[in-house]
Order: C-alpha cells, then structure tokens, then sequence
C-alpha cells in the first residue's frame, strides 16, 4: 500500500532528523522523506499533525516466558505487548524453558514467531549449555539459525578458564556477547541494595561489589580476547564508571540500563513493596543519578526494558520470596518521556537509546533510510492513560504503576516488511 | 496520582507506610507490625497497659473478659516455643478463643500457598492474626492482603522485626530503670539476623533513650546500621563502658558455618559477657536476654542466673505486654468497625 504520513513531527536520531517531515511509503520502503516524488499517489494519506512518528524501537532486555511458563506470559501475549509499548523488534533472552542453547530451539522459536507473533524477534542465545556456565554452548550454530547475541544472562560462569574461552570461541564466529555482571559468591541470597534501607527492613542485600567485581573480571577478559561485548542491566554508579573507563580505553563495548533503574531507588522498598523486587536491585540515588548521567554521555548507549512478566501469585508473598521482576514494555515509553520533562534526557536522546540495539546488533530499523523497509511507532505525546489490568496487554500485570495516569502511549507501529497492512 | 505532578519524574509508589498500616485515623493501634512509624504516645500506652496487666498474673483468677468471644490466631511459619507460648498464655488471659497453627513447611509459606492459608483462616472469622514468619515483611504483607478488620501482630518476621519483643524490654528496663531519657543501653551479638535488635532500637530511640550501642564483629553488623540511630563498637569493653542496661543476643549455631565467625570459642572470648566484661558497665547495669540462652557462647552462667539478669522478668513481661498490644489492636479494630457502622446507619436514617 502507498501511504504518506503528513505533518508530523519526526524524530529520526541516527540520521538527525527532528522536525517536521512527511514521509511517504511503498509497501512498506520509505520512499521519501518531505516531498513526494512526482509519480508517488497514495492510497492513504495520514494526517499525524500533534503526534511524533520515529523508528519503530528495538529491545534488547525482554524475557519471554514462552517456551517455558507460558501462564505467565505467551510469545502471543508478549509480542502484542510489545507491539503497544512502540517496539517493532525485541531482543528474547535465553532463559526460556528450555534454554535457548540449540539451534533446533532458535528455529522452533523463531518459526511459531513468524505464525503467531506480531513483532519480530532476533534472540539471544545461552553463552553455556543449559545456561550452567560449564561447557560453551554450540555458539556457530546459535548464530547461523538466528541469534544475534550470546549471554549467560546472570547465571554464573564460575571457572573463569571456562569463561576465557567462551569469549574467546565466540570472538572467533564474530559473535557479540551479552552479560550482566554478577558475582554470586558476592550476592548470596541478597534480595535488595545492600545499604541502610536493607539494614532497617531486615533484607539481606547484595552489595555494589558483586556488580563490579563480575564486572572488572569481564572487562578484563574483553580485553584480553578482543571479543566485541555489551554490559547488560548496569545498576551502579561503580559500574557506570567502569564502563566509562573501558571505553576510554578503546574496549568494543556498550551498555545498557533498565528503565526503573532510572527512576526508582531503593527507597521505594518501604512498606515492602514486591513489585519493586527486581535484579539487579534498586540502589542507591546516588546510583540513579550516576546511571542517569551515564545515558546523558553516552557511556549507557541504551535503556532496556528488562521485562518480566508474573503471575499474580509470583508477587502474593512477603518480598523476599516474591519473585524478582518487572512487567514493563508497555510503560517504557511513557516513563521515559517523564525523564524528558524533567529536563535529565533529551527527546531525540530517549528514542535513540530505545533503537540503539539496531545498530549494535546489525538489526534491520532503528532509523530512516530512504529505499529501505521501515518500522515505524506513532505516538500521541499528550495522550494520558491509566495503568490498570484492563489497559495493559502483557499476560504479567506485576508493576508498580498499576492504577498510575501516564502521559504518552504509542498508538502504532508500522511494520516495514509487512507492507503496512 | 498523576505521574507527572511528582519531581523529578519519579513516581513515588512506595507501599503504604508503617504508620498508616499500623494505625487508623483517630490514632488508634490497629496492627502491631513494627515498632518503626509508632508514636512515643502509643508506645507509652503499651506500656502503661502491659503493666496494669502484669497484676492479673499475680491474681488468684488469671483472667479478664476483655476478649471474650474473640478469636486469636497463633500463626507460627517458623519454631518458637516461648514466644508462642506467651502469646497463647496472654490471649487466654484475655479470655479470647485460641487457635494454634503450626505451618512449617516452607512451601506452604510462600506465595499462593500463605494466600490459600489467610483466606482459609479468614473465613474462620479470627479477630487477630498473631503472625511469627522467616521471611522480612511477611506480618505487613499479611496485613495488606486480608480484611481490615482482623488485627495482625507481628510475632517476628525474618530478619526485620518482633515488636513485642522490644517492647517486653522496655517494660522490664522502665520496671528497672524508670524513665529512659539517662540511659545508655548497649545491645550486643548478631545484630545482622537479629529482627530484635532492630525493633529495640527504634523502641530506646522512640522513647528517648540517651544513647543506644550496639556491638558486635564486623561480619555481624549490617551495612549502614549507624542509621538506625546507635553508636556502633566492634570492641566489647568500649561499647560497654558506663552503659545502665545490657542487652545480649542469641548467637545461632549455624553464622559459624556461613564464614562470618570462626569459632564459638573465640567468640565468646571477645564478645561473651562475663563477670569481667560486665565491669565494664555502670555497676547499677542490669542485664537482659531474649533467650534462650547459649550459656557460654554469649553469657556465662553467673551472670545470666546473677543478681542483675533479668531474664526471667522479661519473660513474665512477655505476658503482660502481649496482653496489652491484644487488647488494643483488637479493641481498636472493634472501635473502628463499630464507628463505621453507625456511619453507615447514620448515613442510611438520613
């Protein structure tokens, strides 16, 4: 279909573009942006004055709970969140059951995905076998059936020999790594900041260290084998530092934030709140400001929605043993215009580090390229909406903002290789 | 709330606090969860009744009707023999029904299964929830799930608070000592596990102790504790120096094989209270345990049994002062349920 999307404001960060463009589209394919081409007649003209049109966003923190528990979210349930929260593509973590360590499983995945689900998915694959951290996982293979990442997610590599080889293996298929840094030794059985606010509520915390510890051995090991790398899920202003200087040392790495660390702080565990018990934990302020900055800079290339999606019953027990994780594709948006009214992220800043992961990933989309297929997300800046079970779509409706008023929801995403249809 | 009438864009969706469970609008205790958000007032008024009651113990009929035809429920997730016994003792001094539930089976203390398990016992029509859980939090979840009628009292929950506890100390330490503005109390052991050591802090800090110490090594002090409001001393004889009451805790067996002590032997040597250590003190100091007692691993003998224990005392305490916070939360809980009934008649005649 031919269609041309008129006076919206359009905000396209890789290429920058943040003004007032039309687009006009083919089947899908941009094929302009401002004027029509002179032979170009749509069929459908959108007029989108008052909304904001960009790339459609890409996530590369999402847990799918399919295969696996499928009560406490489906491939179906989950895409169409997804969808809501402005994502054309999503990112799977391996933690499925069972574990996205084969190739067979990626293209099981994959195919019911091109059957059911309405977004895209380039997963994840388990860095180790069975994601236990003894024996490296068939990484070639993951790659050749569609994995765009390798990660060990938070399970722990425990033999540092083992994990020296991982890196090393997978710098030789060109394959990036994915990790979040924890050392478990460290973390123990912590279920929150290890700080005062722990201390009072009688928490058993997990200290800053086990973040940066796992992580120095890493950066090291990143070092010493040349594998290209992202840190997934940093949670302290330590870590940021970290990353900063790994950088500065010419390390091919990036990073990514979740979108409650930059919101919330440990605070927030004050009357024992479950929903709030996430991994990492929530630290300190001192922390969120840090992790703020560090997307301001560009140290942090994205904010990812760590999305984890429970049954009610997951979050029905005292905080300790609730289970950690947060619904929250279908909020992302909105809290992360929330940053840009209070003046700490730019506009343009924001949707750059939501499709950050195009480019890090060699994903189709994240930007607008005149020839090319686009996603596209169409948002209503002003519009308010309630969090509530009605409104939320994911099958997990475990998030502190239930019963909330938001303000900017996504009102569609456009799906390049779909043709718009 | 609107999320963008808060600063810096942070929703602020905390829980409710513990004041606000804990109290109604007039006040009024209505759970006993913590002792954290409680006034000095109703602290005092704990106090005041626990030891109005400690008199019908020493009667020749234990009993008053204050809770007849109520129901009190001993939920007990986790072991505790003295602190379940004293509370079944004080609400049948109540003359309250008495219900003892055992649940130790860790499954069916998580999740759906401790929902199942409050609905079940809701349906039972029990006025109070007597609640003793290995988890932190646990009393103030079950409190924010059932009806808001049955008043829950937090009988200890993991690491993060016994109330009743805390205040049955500082029932024995005002029998003692009187008012608490010129002591300084010193709380010694594992203050890390110690749910405890925390609601007594906040209990000497709410009722305006001078100073209040703990002491303990390193690896059995939580991160930040200074933030509760005590002086921290990792040195025995410096943290009891001149103080008027010592406080010791239970050491469990088990902190020997989580690398955080290396003995019990060299434990006790540093950290013991022996006639010696106890020099240290004011030589008026008094000296408390909530038991039981590893003699020679936290205490020895002759102190624990000498002139200045007051562990029994605090035992009998125990009773009056689980009477008394009954009472109220349930007393309080049947005032608002009545206020709210005539609100409503009243609403209805008009």
């Amino acid at each position: 279909m031919k269609r041309s999307l008129i006076n919206a404001r359009v905000i396209d960060p890789t290429n920058g573009r943040n003004g007032q463009y039309d687009l006009h589209l083919d089947g899908g394919r941009l094929i302009a942006i401002g004027e029509a081409p002179a032979d170009f007649s749509a069929e459908q003209h959108d007029d989108l004055a008052g909304k904001l049109v960009t790339p459609a966003f890409i996530d590369l923190g999402a847990h799918l709970r399919d295969p696996g528990p499928r009560y406490k979210g489906s491939l179906v349930s989950e895409s169409a969140a997804a969808l809501a929260g402005g994502y054309a593509t999503i990112l799977p973590r391996p933690d499925t059951s069972p574990v996205l360590d084969s190739a067979s499983h990626i293209r099981t995945l994959l195919d019911r995905a091109r059957d059911v689900a309405g977004v895209r998915l380039a997963p994840l694959g388990a860095l180790t076998q069975g994601l236990e951290g003894d024996l490296l996982a068939n990484m070639a293979a993951l790659k050749s059936a569609g994995c765009v990442a390798l990660t060990n997610l938070r399970q722990p590599i425990r033999d540092l020999g083992v994990l020296r080889r991982c890196l090393e293996y997978a710098r030789t298929f060109d394959i990036t790594v994915v990790f979040q840094a924890q050392e478990a030794a460290l973390a123990g059985q912590g279920c929150a900041h290890e700080g005062a606010i722990a201390s009072r509520l009688g928490l058993a915390g997990i200290p800053e260290s086990a973040e940066t510890v796992a992580l120095t051995q890493w950066l090291l090991l990143i070092e010493q084998t040349g594998v290209r790398a992202h840190v997934s899920l940093l949670s302290s202003a330590r870590a940021v530092e970290l990353v900063r200087d790994a950088k500065a040392r010419g390390l091919d790495i990036s990073a990514d934030v979740s979108m409650a660390q930059l919101h919330w702080t440990d605070e927030q565990l004050e009357g024992f709140n479950a929903n709030f018990h996430l991994e990492p934990p929530l630290r300190s302020a001192v922390d969120r400001d840090a992790l703020r900055a560090g997307v301001v800079d560009g140290t942090i290339d994205a904010i990812v929605s760590d999305h984890l999606p429970h049954e009610a019953a997951a979050k029905s027990a005292p905080f300790a043993v609730s289970e950690p994780g947060m619904t929250s594709l279908e909020t992302m948006l909105p809290l992360g215009l929330a940053l840009v009214e209070a003046e700490l992220l730019s506009l343009p800043r924001l949707i750059e580090t939501l499709t950050f992961s195009a480019r890090r990933f060699g994903l189709k989309g994240g930007m607008l390229e005149v020839g090319e297929y686009c996603d596209l997300a169409v948002i209503d800046m002003e519009q308010e909406w309630r969090v509530s079970s009605e409104t939320l779509v994911s099958a997990g409706h475990n998030t502190p903002l239930l019963g909330m008023l938001l303000k900017g929801r996504v009102e569609e995403v456009l799906l390049g290789d779909t043709g718009y249809v | 709330m609107n999320l963008f009438d808060l600063s810096l864009a942070s929703a602020d969706v905390r829980a409710a606090s513990p004041a606000q469970v804990q109290l109604d609008e007039q006040g009024r205790l209505r759970h006993f969860l913590d002792i954290e958000g409680l006034p000095r007032s109703v602290l005092t008024e704990i106090l005041d009744t626990a030891d109005h009651f400690r008199g019908i113990g020493d009667a020749e009929v234990k009993k008053v009707p204050l809770l007849r035809g109520r129901t009190v429920a001993n939920l007990f997730f986790e072991n505790s023999t003295r602190t379940r016994a004293t509370f079944e003792l004080a609400a049948k001094r109540l003359s309250a029904d008495v219900l003892n539930l055992d649940i130790k089976t860790s499954s069916a203390a998580k999740g759906e299964s401790l929902m199942d398990t409050l609905v079940n016992l809701e349906a039972m029509q029990a006025d109070a929830f007597v609640v003793r859980h290995g988890d932190s939090g646990a009393a103030h979840f079950i409190a924010s799930q059932i009806t808001p009628h049955v008043a829950i009292i937090n009988a200890g929950d993991g690491r993060h608070a016994h109330p009743t506890q805390a205040m049955l100390d500082m029932l024995t330490i005002r029998r003692h000592k009187g008012e608490f503005a010129n002591l300084r109390v010193a709380i010694v052991g594992d203050i890390l596990h110690s749910r405890v050591a925390r609601s007594q802090i906040q209990a000497l800090n709410t009722l305006g102790a001078a100073e209040v110490r703990v002491v303990a090594p390193q690896t059995l002090l939580p991160i930040g504790v200074e933030t509760l409001g005590c002086q921290v001393f990792t040195e025995l004889a410096a943290g009891l120096k001149d103080v008027d009451v010592v406080i010791m805790l239970r050491l469990q067996k088990e902190r020997m094989d989580g690398a955080l002590l290396p003995s019990e032997s060299e434990y006790y040597r540093r950290y013991g209270l022996t006639r010696e250590s106890l020099a240290h003190a004011h030589p008026d100091a008094v000296v408390m345990h909530p038991g039981p007692i590893n003699r020679g691993v936290e205490i020895e003998s002759a102190v624990a049994d000498g002139p200045r224990s007051l562990i029994l005392d605090q035992v009998t305490n125990g009773i009056a002062v689980r009477m008394a916070v009954l009472s109220m939360a349930v007393s309080g809980q049947m005032k608002a349920r009545a206020e709210r009934r005539g609100e409503r008649s009243r609403g209805a005649g008009a």
